[in-house]
């Protein structure tokens, strides 16, 4: 590691310990599952349309659910097989989504997808053509949130893109699946950062890595002597330096505005993963299907990152890693800071979902929450600028007009606030509920 | 020493009347004139402030009833029938009568009856819990059971039963304000005409899921099996999503339904069991007399076929 100080974000943040457990684990595919469970929410914005049905035969590869109007994304089967039952089963939100199951059967793909792992370097497709490959493609933000990569790159008239950012930060502790690709996938990253370039026409790109991953920032500063318009930068370890403004703010030292998008300061993030899972679908024409998911967890027995077809059950996934310790306490989807504890272990693993983590028992349970003490520390942790304490107060008693004032739909979600409060408040649980009801307010 | 007590003493005094006398002129000056009836009106009134009536508090709901002169819209679910009269008279109005309503609890997936698939372990509240995630049984439309709607009824009439971890009504101090309804997340809580006699019968689930499914996720469940739909001779009873629903307004509580639930799920509240059971006679009479309808029907219909044709 470097001496001299990295770049971060300018307020707010906390250190949680890294527990990196997985950094050295090489992605291995991992074994077919019997059965695929494929939910048709697994984005943000409208649930795709069914087009299969029970019975019918599919390929891997093939499109079993379309997108319905543009903020929707494709949902293609992991598998071949035989669709079987389609009902609603609970998903890693935690909530009952339709979704399509699949017994597995062979391995066989549709006939146009390139499963070689020969690099294409030259990029064929125009812009409009990438934009129209990635949304067929059904990529969506493979960093958490699952955002549909296509409206990102779908710039709004009247706004200019100078810059694009890939995120490769990770500062989830525990998690390492985007590590691993950038150590394993340089090379294809870098060309998906190239088609990220033309489809926006922005000539300068910046890949943001936190310092705790040497390894990724020296492939990278080695791989991209010869490419002028991308750099590799390292960023300090802070958490929430992942978060998208946080990261535009610390690369670029610009603020997006109360409400805005990053576009709106002329920048674009992609998240190294969906870079990836980019490059896959333009050069060699293989939809979103699988991901790389780290188990990981203080007694998994193998933290390991798989690579794994979407709607595969997170048991199937457990098992690979040596099975489920016996002091498992919580099961989380996710990392620890913003993943969710998943109820049911037939849960499918999604576009979204970036790990799997176990916590034994002693970490899992909460803490007794006592009185605020006005102590301020959340506000000093909160990377938004915001009053945590205040939000909570304001979401409990139901005043949502004030909350709004006092931007709680800025919030990211990043949990910094719950994680330094010393009385254990469950401050983001009343953010998120203030939020939500302040969004099913909006709507009637 | 005695002197400095004195001076003070005397020229506080002397600001306390000034002061008096200004605020007594500045009162008269600028005085608000307020319809006299709307002070006559909030007297009268509970004086809660819950809410129930739609308007922030009692006073407002005052104003609203001297604006509006007319009580065919406005009604106060705490005072009744009883409060609004009186209202009525100081207005010098037509009183508009309404049913009185309860809360009732739409959910009857006690602990023994709907099993823990998940252990929550977050703040203990329904709002919350609802909005992480489906909840920690397998039912993602029953009650969590935190009490939200406890804390918020500010008449007492709510409590959460410790065996069954469902919440009860009080039935003589629930005054219908609708702040549970408003509160629970799940909206298992609805208000429900007090009824004849102040008896209902409700249907006490919210599942719509699939008969076997819902089954498997609660003991007590409404599977769907439209037992009940057929058995409503007054077409109150409506089949949606595979969950029946009484309609309070159609029923003509004649118990019949009752006793073909095969969960008991149909609950009653202050209906005697000679009722029930008359109920029950009653049913089995109704489906007898169709029975021996349909029988002589299709005999009517064999006769005919055997016939043989006239020449």
């Amino acid at each position: 590691m470097s001496l001299h100080k990295h770049k971060t974000f300018s307020i707010g943040g906390v250190h949680p310990d890294e527990n990196k457990l997985s950094a050295h684990t090489p992605i291995t595919p991992l074994e077919l599952p019997k059965m695929v469970i494929i939910p048709i929410t697994q984005h943000i914005g409208a649930p795709a349309k069914i087009i299969v049905q029970r019975g019918d035969a599919v390929k891997a590869g093939q499109i079993i659910a379309t997108h319905e109007g543009f903020v929707s994304s494709n949902i293609h089967s992991s598998v071949s097989g035989k669709v079987g039952i389609i009902e609603e089963v609970m998903d890693s939100t935690g909530f009952k989504h339709t979704a399509i199951s699949i017994r597995v059967k062979g391995d066989e793909w549709v006939e146009n997808i390139d499963r070689t792992d020969t690099l294409i370097e030259e990029v064929a497709l125009s812009p409009k053509e990438i934009v129209a490959r990635i949304m067929e493609s059904g990529v969506v933000g493979m960093g958490g949130a699952a955002f549909p990569s296509h409206v990102k790159l779908s710039v709004p008239e009247g706004k200019h893109v100078d810059h694009l950012i890939i995120n490769g930060v990770e500062c989830e502790p525990f998690l390492t699946a985007d590590h691993r690709l950038m150590v394993e996938k340089p090379k294809e990253i870098i060309v998906g950062v190239k088609i990220l370039m033309k489809a926006l026409g922005v000539d300068k790109a910046i890949i943001g890595i936190e310092d705790n991953k040497a390894d990724a920032i020296e492939i990278f500063e080695n791989l991209l002597v010869t490419e002028p318009g991308i750099s590799v930068e390292a960023l300090e370890v802070q958490y929430p330096q992942g978060g998208e403004k946080q990261l535009i703010q610390a690369l670029l030292n610009r603020e997006v505005p109360s409400g805005g998008l990053p576009s709106d300061v002329g920048v674009i993030v992609h998240n190294v993963g969906t870079t990836y899972a980019i490059y896959q679908a333009v050069q060699k024409n293989i939809p979103l299907v699988e991901r790389v998911v780290t188990v990981t967890g203080k007694s998994v027995k193998q933290p390991s990152n798989f690579l794994v077809r979407i709607g595969t059950p997170v048991i199937d996934v457990l098992i690979a890693a040596g099975g489920v310790p016996e002091d498992t306490g919580k099961i989380v989807s996710g990392g620890p800071m913003m993943g969710k504890a998943i109820a049911d272990l037939d849960v499918p693993v999604a576009k979204g979902t970036s790990g799997i983590l176990l916590i034994p028992k002693e970490d899992s349970m909460r803490e007794e929450v006592y009185n605020c003490v006005h102590c301020g520390k959340c506000i000093e942790a909160c990377p938004m600028g915001l009053e945590p304490y205040r939000l909570l107060l304001l979401a409990k008693k139901g005043n949502h007009s004030r909350a709004k004032e006092e931007h709680i739909i800025d919030c990211i979600e990043c949990g910094s606030c719950s994680f330094v409060c010393p009385s254990n408040r469950p401050i983001l649980d009343y953010i998120r509920l203030g939020k939500t009801q302040l969004k099913k307010q909006k709507k009637p | 020493m005695s002197t400095e007590i004195i001076y003070t003493v005397i020229s506080l005094t002397a600001i306390g009347i000034i002061a008096a006398v200004v605020i007594y002129f500045v009162s008269k000056k600028f005085a608000v004139q307020e319809d006299p009836r709307i002070s006559n009106v909030e007297s009268v009134l509970p004086n809660t402030n819950c809410g129930g009536c739609g308007h922030p508090g009692c006073h407002a709901f005052a104003v609203a009833v001297v604006n509006a002169g007319d009580l065919s819209s406005l009604h106060c679910p705490v005072g009744g029938n009883s409060v609004m009269k009186r209202v009525a008279d100081i207005l010098g109005v037509q009183a508009v009568e309404k049913d009185p309503y309860i809360a009732v609890v739409r959910c009857s997936g006690s602990f023994e009856h709907r099993k823990k698939t998940s252990v929550y372990n977050g703040t203990s509240s329904c709002k919350i819990e609802a909005n992480l995630y489906s909840g920690d049984t397998g039912c993602a439309y029953g009650c969590l059971g935190h009490g939200d709607c406890v804390d918020v009824c500010d008449f007492d009439a709510m409590y959460i039963d410790e065996k069954t971890g469902l919440p009860v009504i009080v039935e003589d101090k629930c005054t219908a304000c609708n702040a549970c309804v408003n509160e629970c997340p799940k909206d298992i809580l609805e208000l429900w005409p007090k009824g004849k006699k102040n008896q209902r019968v409700y249907v006490a689930c919210l599942n719509e899921e699939k008969g076997s499914t819902a089954r498997k996720e609660c003991a007590v469940a409404c599977s769907g099996c439209s037992k009940c739909f057929e058995s409503c001779r007054y077409d109150a009873i409506s089949m949606v999503n595979n969950l029946a629903h009484i309609d309070p307004d159609k029923c003509k509580l004649c118990m019949e339904c009752v006793g073909t639930c095969d969960v008991h799920n149909i609950i009653t509240a202050n209906v005697t069991p000679e009722k029930l059971q008359q109920g029950d006679e009653q049913r089995l009479k109704h489906e007898e007399r169709a029975r021996k309808k349909r029988e002589a029907e299709k005999l009517a219909a064999q006769q005919s076929n055997n016939e043989p044709p006239q020449a």
